[in-house]
């Protein structure tokens, strides 16, 4: 195991490649009551179209399918893994994101099973026609009940309208006949391909012992055995650096409007190389204009723009990137002209050293804070360790970002043909 | 070895609760000021928090008061407002990093306390009055967060729920208030509003983090000057019985049924029963485990979620699902039966002992995070009933089956509340 300490906070984690390719990421805390630990592969809902593990053509998948395949992980022939985790007063959930499929649970006791738990259930697949069957209708709830969320619809609206070809504009569940043309076939395609340990890492944080638990993981996966990694092959569409639209209207049935304005990112700018900065500078940039304490949100608040806060949006992975800012509004066309307006301009506006030093020391708050709670700070040190980044550099690179380098990035960042508004609007306004 | 550690000091017309633990990289404090439930001042009250974030008396626009917090190394700030059983309680609470991790602290947390105190004491007033425009501005804003109710289907259904199920109970007073009341209010009725709230609202201060209280306790006495003689007592609800079971179906433009279900506990939290209800609704549906989740969801697939919670300041159980319209008949018949299904004694010694252990592992998890703790604690203030968490654990290790079916035979349906699409969802009322 290699020890890495954590600077600024003075604790330590711990982190191994196993033989068989797993990432194991061990963080001791002894002072809280519960044990956290998740079992992430890197595949989510953008990873559509691939070449299968051991063929030599690719393959498009229905949409929906890495969601629906995280559902069926937990059934068994011999019942639900819920079941194991709930006899040990454990709580078991997953989620799929765009680029992750993760397996999750917190426990106060029995750390070390519920860890072997976790490991076995999701190294172990079991789909029949019959449990797939099952699964469609509860999904299709899952589906209708997004339908009714304006901000839900309003976000997947926004992303449809940056990305013509890239997968991310598909709803992570698919939809509701994109679903019913899945098949048990089709999730161990899936499986075979994105579940080998090569593609997966497990983050355990929380009051367990280092030594054993390692201990338990290694043998654990040794008793396995996997065919040799080799790489997976993954088509995401040939996407330009320009918005697909420019507007998009959404109309349903709703009583107050919503609106949301995106920047797409330029390929170059998702180097990985940058990308930790870069995710930095642009959340800092829009916290000092957008969130509270900044002069554009005054501005829309007072000018009756926007009804209380914004929600403020940052993606920046691999193959896909996008900034958005959106908010409940009495007037979306109004809303969206001015925060587009407003993007535009702040790349006119070189921003002072004082607002810069500011925007930094709030940003060393926040990232001590982030660290007050295990899921957070599980889920975003293997998020960029998916990226291929090592998280335990965030305080130094922080603490080197010049305001030189902010205005450099804020001049690649936006542009008017890579912004898109999008609205969601009472159909009675049709 | 105790992992945290609660000691309760009576000050000049507060109760200061310190909380000592080293699970945080950041200190929280939290003001609680709480009255009985009142529908003629509600909406004042639900008003207060957004008028007074919006400025001081020395950061006197909402940027100004915002930009001292991001000089706070990124406080986090917030004020809101709430129903605690048949009572209101408004929370101001400020969450700032230790100083052990900031190179150059300059006293943050006596900062940090002096921007709380501010806030609380010293908003922008002028003539015993609120800056009107802030207040017109903040009332439209209130009005819009009323009218958008509408759009969350779940929040929107849960309050019909009990606007129906409460009717003449204060409980059914809406925490968020009512539009028909804002012209009413002005700059001065809300000052005096404010002063109410100030000067006699039961208050209750929270101070979690790795502190030491010998040198934290005294920092607070002098810097939180609260001068104060409150004679507010928060009220305790009274159990109530239903009659017959209400149905009530409403009509919307959705694409899924939200389908919830109000039940009669009569147990609250200072009740002796309270962790036997606890484990009843843990079996009967407050988990992955439970009778409801295994039995709408699992066997029969007719909702993503189908879960119950317990209102433990009223004496409510609330159980809430998402479903297709036409299902309703076999829906709401599936879960009266799992209740039934228990009051026959229809509980597994194995689903009693995932319980006691999901339960127990609820309560661990929920004093691992500040906000937790405050409401772990404050909960007890509320209800006025002190138990130490050990102690707490064994009582829920002890209880027995019949602990439960007894219980269960005590839960009576109130109320059938049925959000469904306007085409379609035929129900047999």
């Amino acid at each position: 195991m290699n020890k890495l300490n954590i600077p600024r906070i003075n604790e330590t984690m711990y982190h191994e490649k196993l033989d068989n390719g797993l990432d194991v990421f061990l963080y001791p805390k002894p002072e809280v009551e519960k044990t956290f630990a998740i079992f992430s592969t890197k595949y989510g809902s953008i990873d559509q179209t691939f070449t299968p593990i051991g063929e030599n053509d690719k393959v498009t998948v229905p949409d929906g399918i890495a969601h629906f395949l995280e559902h069926k992980m937990f059934e068994k022939e011999d019942g639900d893994v819920f079941q194991q985790f709930s006899e040990r007063g454990a709580s078991a959930n997953a989620f799929t994101s765009f680029t992750q499929t993760a397996y999750l649970f917190s426990s106060t006791t029995d750390e070390e099973k519920n860890v072997e738990t976790l490991l076995d259930f999701v190294q172990d697949p079991y789909f029949t026609e019959q449990t797939v069957e099952k699964e469609k209708g509860i999904i299709e709830q899952e589906i209708k009940m997004y339908d009714d969320q304006a901000d839900w619809r309003l976000f997947f609206g926004t992303i449809g309208s940056l990305y013509e070809k890239h997968p991310v504009r598909i709803d992570i569940a698919g939809t509701v006949d994109s679903i019913y043309d899945i098949t048990h076939e089709d999730l161990y395609t899936c499986y075979e391909t994105f579940y080998h340990p090569s593609n997966m890492s497990l983050f355990v944080i929380g009051n367990f012992e280092v030594e054993s638990m390692s201990e338990l993981i290694r043998q654990n996966q040794n008793n396995k055995s996997f065919d040799k990694p080799n790489g997976i092959d993954r088509f995401y569409g040939d996407e330009k650096d320009e918005v697909y639209k420019s507007l998009e209207k959404i109309y349903m049935p709703v009583t107050t409007p919503k609106c949301m304005v995106a920047v797409k990112e330029k390929a170059d700018q998702l180097n990985k190389d940058k990308l930790l900065k870069n995710d930095l500078v642009r959340d800092m940039i829009l916290d000092l204009y957008f969130s509270k304490s900044g002069s554009y949100y005054e501005e829309l608040y007072q000018n009756g723009l926007v009804i209380d806060k914004l929600r403020l949006e940052l993606y920046l992975e691999e193959s896909f990137g996008f900034t958005a800012i959106g908010g409940s509004t009495t007037k979306p066309e109004q809303f969206g002209e001015t925060v587009k307006e407003m993007l535009l301009s702040i790349k006119n506006e070189p921003i002072d050293e004082k607002e810069f030093e500011r925007a930094k020391k709030k940003k060393y708050g926040e990232l001590i804070r982030e660290y007050n709670e295990l899921e957070g700070t599980a889920n975003t040190i293997i998020h960029y360790h998916h990226l291929g980044i090592d998280y335990g550099n965030v305080f130094k690179i922080l603490e080197e970002v010049t305001i030189d380098d902010v205005n450099e990035i804020i001049n690649e960042w936006i542009s008017e043909e890579r912004i898109s508004i999008c609205m969601v609007l009472p159909e009675g306004e049709k | 070895m105790p992992k945290l550690k609660h000691t309760q000091h009576e000050q000049n017309g507060y109760n200061l609760h310190l909380i000592e633990t080293k699970k945080f990289k950041t200190n929280t404090v939290a003001l609680k000021f709480a009255r009985p439930l009142e529908r003629e001042n509600i909406t004042s009250r639900a008003l207060l928090p957004f008028v007074l974030q919006k400025g001081t008396h020395n950061y006197p626009s909402e940027k100004e008061l915002r930009l001292k917090l991001d000089d706070l190394y990124g406080a986090k700030f917030s004020i809101n407002s709430g129903k605690k059983g048949e009572n209101h309680v408004i929370t101001i609470v400020l969450d700032f990093p230790n100083e052990n991790f900031i190179p150059d602290a300059n006293q943050l947390m006596k900062q940090a306390l002096e921007f709380l105190y501010e806030v609380a004491v010293n908003p922008k007033v002028e003539n015993n009055a609120f800056d009107s425009n802030i207040v017109n501005k903040e009332k439209e804003t209130l009005s819009n967060k009323i009218k958008s109710i509408v759009d969350e289907k779940m929040q929107f259904a849960n309050m019909r729920l009990i606007d129906e199920m409460c009717k003449d109970e204060k409980y059914s007073i809406h925490a968020h208030g009512y539009l028909e009341d804002m012209d009413q209010i002005s700059a001065e009725t809300l000052y005096k509003t404010y002063k109410d709230m100030i000067e006699e609202d039961a208050l209750d201060i929270f101070f979690v983090g790795d502190i030491n209280p010998n040198e934290v306790k005294p920092v607070i006495e002098d810097v939180l000057k609260f001068d104060r003689q409150s004679t507010t007592k928060v009220v305790q609800s009274e159990p109530k019985k239903p009659n017959e079971v209400k149905n009530i179906t409403e009509k919307q433009k959705i694409q899924q049924a939200k389908l919830h279900l109000g039940y009669r506990t009569g147990i609250t939290f200072r009740d002796p029963d309270y962790r036997n209800l606890q484990l009843f609704n843990g079996i009967f549906g407050g988990f992955p485990h439970s009778k409801l989740f295994l039995n709408v969801r699992e066997k029969h697939s007719l909702a993503y979620y189908a879960a119950s919670r317990i209102e433990s300041n009223k004496g409510l159980m609330l159980v809430f699902s998402g479903i297709a319209p036409d299902k309703y008949d076999q829906a709401r018949d599936i879960i009266i039966e799992q209740h039934e299904d228990i009051k026959k004694g229809n509980v597994s010694e194995e689903e009693l002992d995932q319980t006691k252990k999901a339960v127990t592992h609820q309560l661990k998890e929920t004093i691992d995070r500040a906000g937790g703790m405050v409401e772990f604690f404050y909960q007890q203030v509320i209800a006025g009933q002190f138990t130490d968490i050990e102690e707490t654990f064994k009582q829920i290790d002890e209880a027995t089956k019949d602990d439960v079916v007894r219980v269960a035979n005590q839960i009576e349906l109130d109320t059938v509340y049925f959000l469904t699409a306007e085409d379609g969802g035929d129900t047999n009322e």
